[in-house]
């Protein structure tokens, strides 16, 4: 049941159109990356490059430290937060789908409440850097807030309670398997889809995460991708907005990569996500539409 | 006499009542022991809960101290609603509030509008490959961090070699802007931002919900001889209804919350625009990590962190009177 033809093209074009405008930024940064640095200067980033050289990906290669640096602290952060976290959210909400768990209801409310009420950034802040000392640590890109989530338990428990029959549980109990034999041997295998869901999402926010460096790390060793990147743009515009030339203007200068490098370095922190995107989009629009639309 | 053995039997309520609360207790006590391997499990993670969220949730009263770190936080003196006073005399507090809640306004109304609009015309093409094709593409943007968002709109806003000032405006016979020190573009800049963020993922949303309607409705209207149009108008849309309340009334509950990196790095911390870049939430970061201005942080936190809790429950009341399965709780 559709419209005629004539819409159809109306349809298409409108779409086109915006989908255009989603996808342009990305062909800037690409060509931009691609493209030469005294071209740059003289002509500025454009769509369409005179020429297209890959001497910046090639610097980036041979400058090694730095970005190699943040790109291996990026993939630990993200293969161990996403690890525990996907561990530590299936634990509290598996015992919390089951009907004998004591005290269900206080501890649902325990979790939920989380998602409604936070102290804020000031509290936590002065939590993890005065009694807990992560400034500066690795901890600081894995544990404040992004271990686990709410939403995500709950998520999760709702597909324990009705995705695995009970009976399954109850005859397993019967045989005289322990609940952790329960747990991985039986339940865990059969709930792969919410898993891979939650995992992924996991996986991005780390991936995506700058907000913790930024306030927990000064240090640029323990800089992740994210925070590498953030720092350099946000140094350019230092120098660009500040008159006069102090000294640490000339450090600043001294440091900053080139244009096209720069651009370079945001795709590489982009490309991985972009790949992977097909493989993982079924359960990316699972994860998303999931909790708004039930049923 | 009547009256004297009404309270008696209510006396008598009260105690059975008390004491089926206790034991309903002791039942669950005594659960804890049989079911240990359970409550073990979930002990990491509620224990991590009560680290990283219920701790933080105490330290709202560091709005009411002077803190002084060799006394400690809980040592520090009292000050009352001192540190709130200060917030409020600065015209800060006003800007804050102003940003916030005009740029969430604008936000909400546009993404869904449009939102709607693209999920209304994705559902009509007919050919699935075109359709799939557009939702893997409008879903890309918010699938990348605001650091990354922040090249992609220097890319084009580059003072030096910015494609606007570099080629599109060269191209018009306009003169180059100085994108990031003059405000009055910076709202619609923001918004566009949004718009290009936001909307892939508004819009695959209420695709779903109109997936989901049954088949049924649209061909009983057809032998009415409804035309498309007017399926859209009074079947779809009211049939989504409940979908689009239900996601205006969320973000409507977190209209207090900004979105951190949207106004802290694509306009790139830059201080010539913050009258129009400043929101509670940016605020609140500069105040504790750039001025280590603790009072005035926590004051501005609890005061977001108050507010939003108030409407998050009176969005969710009324989302529960408009429809109890979609309520939060």
């Amino acid at each position: 049941m559709q419209s005629g033809k004539f819409y159809q093209w109306i349809i298409n074009i409108i779409m086109l159109v915006f989908t255009f405008f989603c996808i342009m930024p990305f062909w800037l940064l690409f060509s931009a990356s691609l493209t030469d640095d005294m071209e740059i200067v003289r002509s500025g980033y454009a769509f369409f490059p005179d020429k297209i050289t890959f001497s910046a990906y090639e610097h980036l290669m041979n400058s090694s430290s730095d970005i190699f640096r943040a790109y291996g602290i990026t993939i630990f952060a993200t293969v161990v937060g996403t690890a525990v976290g996907l561990a530590l959210t299936a634990m509290v909400a598996y015992p919390l789908s089951r009907v004998e768990m004591p005290f269900k209801n206080t501890l649902a409310f325990y979790v939920f409440f989380t998602m409604l009420f936070h102290g804020g950034l000031v509290p936590t802040y002065l939590l993890y850097t005065n009694y807990f000392d992560l400034k500066n640590t690795m901890l600081a890109l894995i544990i404040p807030g992004l271990l686990m989530n709410g939403f995500f338990i709950i998520l999760m428990r709702t597909f324990f309670a009705t995705s695995i029959p009970t009976a399954i549980i109850e005859s397993a109990y019967i045989d005289g398997a322990k609940e952790w034999k329960i747990f991985c041997g039986i339940v865990l295998p059969l709930s792969t889809p919410v898993l891979a869901t939650v995992g992924l999402f996991y996986t991005i926010l780390y991936w995506n995460d700058w907000f913790n460096g930024l306030i927990y790390i000064t240090d640029s060793q323990y800089y992740s991708l994210q925070n590498l990147l953030n720092r350099i743009l946000l140094d350019v515009q230092f120098l660009q907005s500040s008159t006069q030339a102090g000294s640490r203007s000339a450090e600043i200068a001294a440091n900053i990569p080139l244009a096209s490098m720069r651009m370079a370095m945001a795709a590489i922190g982009v490309i991985p996500l972009l790949i992977a995107y097909p493989f993982f989009q079924k359960y990316f629009v699972k994860g998303l539409t999931i909790g708004a639309v039930k049923g | 006499m009547q009256a004297h053995s009404e309270t008696r039997i209510q006396e008598m309520k009260q105690v059975s009542m008390k004491k089926k609360k206790i034991s309903t207790f002791a039942v669950e006590l005594k659960k804890v022991r049989k079911y240990r391997a359970l409550v073990l499990m979930a002990l990491p993670g509620l224990l991590y809960l009560l680290i990283n969220n219920y701790l933080p949730m105490f330290g709202i009263v560091i709005a009411f101290k002077d803190i002084n770190f060799a006394k400690g936080i809980f040592g520090s003196d009292w000050v009352g609603l001192k540190n709130f006073e200060y917030l409020f005399k600065t015209t800060d507090a006003y800007i804050i509030t102003r940003n916030t809640l005009l740029y969430n306004i604008t936000f909400i109304l546009l993404n869904t509008g449009i939102a709607i609009a693209l999920a209304i015309m994705l559902n009509e093409i007919r050919k699935r490959y075109l359709s799939r094709m557009y939702q893997t593409l409008i879903l890309l943007p918010f699938l990348i961090s605001m650091v990354i968002v922040g090249y992609l709109v220097l890319g084009f806003l580059d003072v030096e070699n910015g494609f606007m000032n570099k080629i599109l405006l060269p191209m018009l016979g306009l003169d180059p802007i100085s994108w990031y020190s003059e405000t009055k573009y910076w709202p619609w800049i923001l918004t566009i931002v949004s718009v290009w963020k936001g909307v892939g993922n508004l819009c695959i949303i209420y695709l779903a919900a109109i997936i989901g309607i049954d088949n049924e409705y649209y061909e009983a209207a057809t032998i009415d001889g409804a035309n498309r149009w007017q399926q859209i108008r009074k079947i779809m849309i009211p049939l989504i209804a409940p979908v689009i309340t239900i996601m205006t009334l969320l973000a409507i509950g977190r209209i207090f919350y900004s979105d951190f990196g949207l106004f802290y790095q694509v306009p790139l911390n830059t201080g010539v625009l913050m009258p129009v870049t400043n929101t509670i939430d940016t605020y609140v970061y500069r105040a504790l990590i750039n001025l280590g201005d603790i009072g005035m942080s926590s004051a501005a936190g609890l005061y977001q962190a108050f507010v939003g809790f108030i409407l998050v429950i009176i969005s969710n009341a009324v989302v529960r009177k408009y429809n109890k399965d979609n309520a939060l709780f």
